[in-house]
């Protein structure tokens, strides 16, 4: 259970919140112009990794926003959090 | 059996305080303080039950809750029984019943002693190999199997406790109230941090507290009388929260933690009716100190579990704090200094010590001399070999060990005694270190693992940090504390102390016997029957990681987790596999360090509590007319509302022809709903529908079906154009947050440009759905202000109105394909407006229908429902519902997913009507769909969705997904059930009203 610095709210219980995936993954502008191989790279293909991962979340009992969060997926340490639209820190 | 050997009185126990208890149907007495093992001790039984495997006699061991042995059933055969309580642990009081386990008919005569003399036959993984064979015959063996499993009986009747959850906030938790503990509690406390101080004991100071020797001293005085005074000071610390008899369960990431904190387990039944019987504290804290101290360890050698062998620190621990000598003639076998401790202590109070066996040679310190002084006898390099006697120890037989340990040498002789202490040296008790994420270190000097990395603001301090003995605690925690807690100084900085012990340990894992290693048994896990002989034999067999070895033996996976034996356990595999001790590392520790019960687990969310549920402002009216209820969700909705004994059939074939043929009224307000506002509302569910948006009209209502990205099925509903930049959007009534979620995050992460708002509004509206050809006499005499004609208000459109002096929205669209509205008004006028409709249509025979005629109307028409029609893999054209696919939009969520190589398949599953060749037969939902029986393997095209009995067409009708079902139009098919096949013809999903006159009637 750890502890999540909504950059709207400050620092909340995870059980206030909802993952959601991998983050900086765009949905395509013009999906109509890709192959099937291409959609499907959009569609289906998501990082799982042992380590530092960017990641989605949205708090969902709370401010309803969503944003993104770095965390080590092997301890769960939260690197840093930031809001949609920024870029993401570099490492 | 009847001796009495409670030596003195000691302070820890009341002895004008006798308290009266039950022992596998006996009386007995001990006093306030006692623990079950020591007042069993106290009344000279140690026999308390039996093994797991062979039902070996076995007796109290520990102190603690290390207790591997000792473990009874409270309370046997009412409501509040408990099973597997370690004796070690439980306080006695008035009236406290406790019975032996795993035995039968009794624990002095059990008959699956029996297996003992099995035991050659019963090797690691005998169930695994013998049950193996003939294939097909594990169903004839397993009840006998889980019969003898299992150790005590789980209640069969609710838990008549309460329990609690509390959430606790703290800048400091200190585990463990030994000497480290309260230093640690005492600095923290002083130095203005919140602190929380919790130990598994009733008491404070762990096994310092009573230590009065003269060869362990603080500032002059023993080192139980210097930690008393400490602690009187640290109970006046403002700071300072005490927290006793909580045992912290589990630690997780972010300093997180579960404790247990009993409350009334120590009190006599009668008292304990309402009040809280244990809390669950969920910890959040800032900095964790650890404290946990540690755990003595066994000796393995031959027969090492017989009752009257205990931990020799667990003995000391009867006599200086209970008052109770193990026995009379005691001996103790060591390969540490440790055993001397105890012995000394058992000499100050009188009890016969017959002699010590010690591993070591030539060993001196200021313990053995003090011990050499009182003549008693000292068996230096010497082993235990075997001891003696069935439910108590009489005899053990000694052996020289070789000058490296690897056998015995000489001849052997024979001790008698009834009590043996045995003390193989500490294990740090790094449980919940190693739970938080921390990772091991292997010190070689004294064979222990220790913390070495902390994956979390937190320090492990004392005996659970490897510093087991005063002076090492002296030091050392001072210093950590100082930094850790950044700060100046604590009052330990000056302390002077005497610490007499010799730290020099003779380790050897299993001892060597005169025997051929195959014909012992020395135990390691006592609880599970593990034996050296096991873990060897799983070696032999090509188990190589520790956590294979473990569980094909069983060794650790009792209620105690190994806490005596796993450190013997991976020593034994490290030198047979010819492997380093810190390379092998240990099993994984996991929570709960002692067992759960689940009352504590699920705290108050029993009963009606144990998951909340969602009521509609009507649900009152729904209960005072004997609705039927269905679970949606978290909502209750009604389902049907049975008249006169009418059955669920009866009742629904009722409803759904008074719906068609006069009237009838349906609660609806369970429906999500979303209000969507901003001047690129229309925009927005153009991008989220498949259909088209901005040309809908103001005041007009349309059906949206909307996708995932994958282009599959996600939710449908009614959205209606309340104004230019206002939307009101309906969902399913299980979709309704799952949607708003996915509107969100579109809005919020892809399209942040749209000028659009999203608010839910399910429960802010209650939703009274009137159908039926004489719904419109029915609302217009409810709203008689609304002019209800076809011109003005037609089907798919919506008008705001007035009843009485409340604003509501009437929308006029419909899900039976019958003539309908619905009123949407403020919730709190739900019920009047249901009972307003209810009183208009009394004339109109209208008639309240429950979920399930609703969904038997809808089927009659064809519409589908989310999640019963479709299951994720269906597109709207698998659905035959390629109308409401925009072709014109450029995009929409799940457009490119629609012509993908596999969703333009010709062969996909089609939604389709199925109807049977005898009309009066209703198809099972789910029910599998063929076409050639006689094919082998027969192939299955489909299920069957949707099944009704439809009392207005007065046949059987059904929706299914078929493969390739679109083109199968008239086709036969075949639904095989149990005892018959039942012939079917595919059909247009619509069976009801196609051109639709009804609605717009």
């Amino acid at each position: 259970m750890f502890i999540i610095n909504c950059p709207f709210c400050g620092k909340r219980d995870q059980s206030e919140f909802k993952a959601g995936g991998e983050a900086h993954i765009i949905r395509p502008k013009q999906p109509t112009e890709l192959s099937d191989d291409e959609w499907a790279e959009y569609l289906f293909m998501r990082k799982n990794i042992k380590g530092v991962q960017f990641e989605r979340w949205n708090h969902v009992h709370g401010c309803r926003k969503w944003f993104n969060i770095v965390r080590d997926t092997s301890n769960d340490e939260i690197k840093t959090v930031y809001k949609m639209g920024e870029d993401p820190p570099k490492l | 059996m009847s001796k009495n050997l409670r030596i003195n009185s000691s302070k820890y126990i009341d002895q004008t305080h006798r308290i009266s208890f039950i022992f596998n149907g006996k009386k007995y007495y001990g006093y306030k303080g006692d623990t079950l093992a020591s007042a069993l001790l106290a009344n000279n039984i140690h026999l308390v039950g039996r093994s797991f495997k062979y039902h070996r006699p076995r007796g109290i061991m520990t102190a603690g809750s290390e207790e591997p042995n000792a473990i009874v059933q409270l309370h046997k055969n009412t409501s509040r029984t408990e099973p597997n309580v370690r004796a070690t642990e439980v306080e006695i009081y008035e009236g406290l019943e406790a019975s032996s386990q795993n035995c039968w008919p009794s624990v002095n005569f059990d008959i699956g002693g029996i297996n003992n003399l099995f035991s050659p036959f019963l090797p690691a993984g005998f169930y695994y190999k013998t049950f193996m064979w003939p294939a097909g015959f594990w169903e004839k063996y397993e009840y006998f199997i889980r019969k003898s499993a299992g150790l005590g009986k789980s209640p069969t009747e609710p838990d008549p406790d309460i329990y609690e959850h509390k959430y606790i906030h703290c800048d400091v938790l200190v585990i463990g109230a030994g000497i480290s503990g309260i230093m640690a509690a005492k600095t923290s406390a002083k130095n203005g941090l919140k602190t929380l101080l919790v130990d598994e004991k009733p008491y404070l100071g762990g096994s310092t507290i009573y230590q009065n020797s003269e060869y362990f001293k603080i500032n002059n005085q023993t080192s139980g009388s210097w930690l008393e005074k400490e602690i009187n000071e640290i109970k006046k610390l403002k700071n300072l929260d005490i927290k006793t008899r909580t045992s912290v369960s589990a630690y997780h990431g972010y300093n997180f933690l579960l404790a247990r904190e009993s409350l009334t387990d120590h009190f006599p039944i009668e008292i304990r009716k309402n009040k809280t019987r244990q809390r669950l504290l969920k910890i959040r804290a800032k900095k964790v100190i650890t404290a946990t101290g540690s755990i003595e360890r066994p000796l393995i050698f031959d027969n090492n579990d017989r009752p009257g062998i205990l931990i020799s620190s667990a003995i000391k621990k009867f006599a200086d704090l209970f008052g109770v000598a193990c026995g009379e003639k005691n001996i103790l076998f060591t390969n540490n200094d440790s055993a001397y401790e105890t012995a000394i202590s058992l000499i100050q109070k009188g009890i016969n010590v017959e002699a010590i066996i010690d591993n070591r040679e030539n060993v001196d310190s200021k313990l053995i001399y003090e011990v050499e002084k009182s003549n008693i006898k000292i068996f230096k390099g010497f082993t235990v070999v075997d001891t003696y006697g069935y439910k108590r120890i009489n005899k053990i037989s000694i052996m020289q060990l070789s000058k490296d340990g690897q056998k015995v040498v000489g001849s052997k002789k024979n001790l008698s005694c009834d009590c043996l202490g045995i003390s193989g040296g500490w294990t740090p008790s790094v449980h919940l270190f190693t739970q938080s994420g921390g990772k091991l270190k292997f010190r070689d000097e004294d064979l222990v693992f220790i913390p070495n990395e902390y994956p979390s603001d937190q320090l492990s301090i004392g005996a659970c940090n490897g510093d087991f003995f005063l002076d090492e605690i002296l030091t050392n925690v001072p210093k950590s504390l100082q930094k850790f807690l950044n700060i100046k100084n604590t009052d330990y900085e000056n302390i002077e102390f005497i610490s007499s012990i010799n730290k020099s340990k003779r380790n050897i894992w299993l001892l060597p016997s005169d025997k051929v290693f195959g014909k012992t048994k020395p135990f390691i896990d006592y609880q599970n029957d593990s034996t050296a002989k096991d873990i060897k034999l799983a070696l032999r067999e090509g188990f190589k990681s520790i956590e294979h070895v473990k569980r094909y033996t069983t060794t650790g996976m009792g209620t105690d987790q190994g806490k005596l034996g796993n450190m013997h356990a991976l020593g034994i595999i490290s030198e047979t596999a010819g492997a380093k001790m810190g390379e092998l590392g240990t099993t994984t520790f996991r929570p709960p360090y002692t067992p759960l019960t689940f009352g504590t687990i699920v705290g108050r969310n029993v009963g009606e509590y144990f998951d909340i549920f969602r009521k509609t402002p009507i649900h009152d009216w729904h209960i005072d007319n004997k609705a039927e209820f269905e679970n949606v969700g978290q909502w209750k909705r009604a389902w049907y509302y049975p008249k006169d004994n009418e059955n669920m059939h009866q009742a629904i074939q009722r409803e759904s022809k008074a719906a068609r043929e006069s009237a009838g009224i349906l609660d609806a307000s369970t429906l999500g709903k979303i209000d969507i506002q901003g001047t690129d509302a229309s925009e927005f569910l153009n991008r989220v529908y498949t259909n088209a948006w901005s040309k809908l009209a103001i005041g007009k209502c349309r059906y949206g079906l909307m996708l995932n990205e994958d282009g599959m099925v996600y939710d449908d509903g009614v959205t209606t154009r309340l104004n230019e930049n206002h939307y009101i959007m309906t969902t399913t009534t299980g979709g309704a947050a799952n949607v708003l979620g996915k509107l969100e995050d579109y809005l919020q992460t892809e399209w942040p440009e749209l000028d659009v708002y999203l608010t839910s509004v399910t429960d802010h509206f209650a939703t009274v759905s009137v159908c039926g050809p004489n719904s419109k006499k029915i609302v217009s005499e409810v709203i008689p202000d609304l002019n209800l004609t076809d011109e003005n208000f037609p089907h798919m459109s919506f008008k705001d109105a007035k009843i009485g002096k409340i604003n509501c929205r009437v929308m006029r669209i419909s899900f039976t394909g019958e003539h309908s509205y619905e009123i949407n008004i403020q919730a709190n006028y739900g019920k009047s407006v249901w009972e307003k409709c209810m009183d208009a249509g009394k004339r109109f025979n209208i008639t309240p229908y429950g979920t399930e005629t609703m969904h038997l109307l809808r089927a009659e028409k064809g519409f589908i429902i989310v999640g019963q029609d479709t299951d994720a893999t269906m597109t709207p054209i698998d659905l035959q519902m390629d109308w409401i696919v925009s072709k014109k939009k450029y995009d929409f969520i799940g457009k490119r997913s629609l012509y993908r190589s596999d969703t333009i398949k010709e062969d996909r599953k089609q939604l389709v009507g199925l109807l049977t060749e005898n009309p009066n037969e209703v198809l099972e939902e789910g029910a599998q769909i063929i076409a050639d029986i006689n094919k082998s393997p027969i192939e299955m095209l489909g299920h069957v969705t949707s099944s009704y009995y439809s009392p207005n067409l007065n046949k059987s009708i059904a929706l299914g997904v078929v493969r390739g079902g679109k083109n199968m139009m008239g086709q036969k098919l075949i639904i095989p059930m149990e005892k018959k096949n039942i012939n079917v013809t595919v059909a247009d999903p619509v069976f009801l009203d196609k051109e639709n006159k009804r609605l717009n009637a």
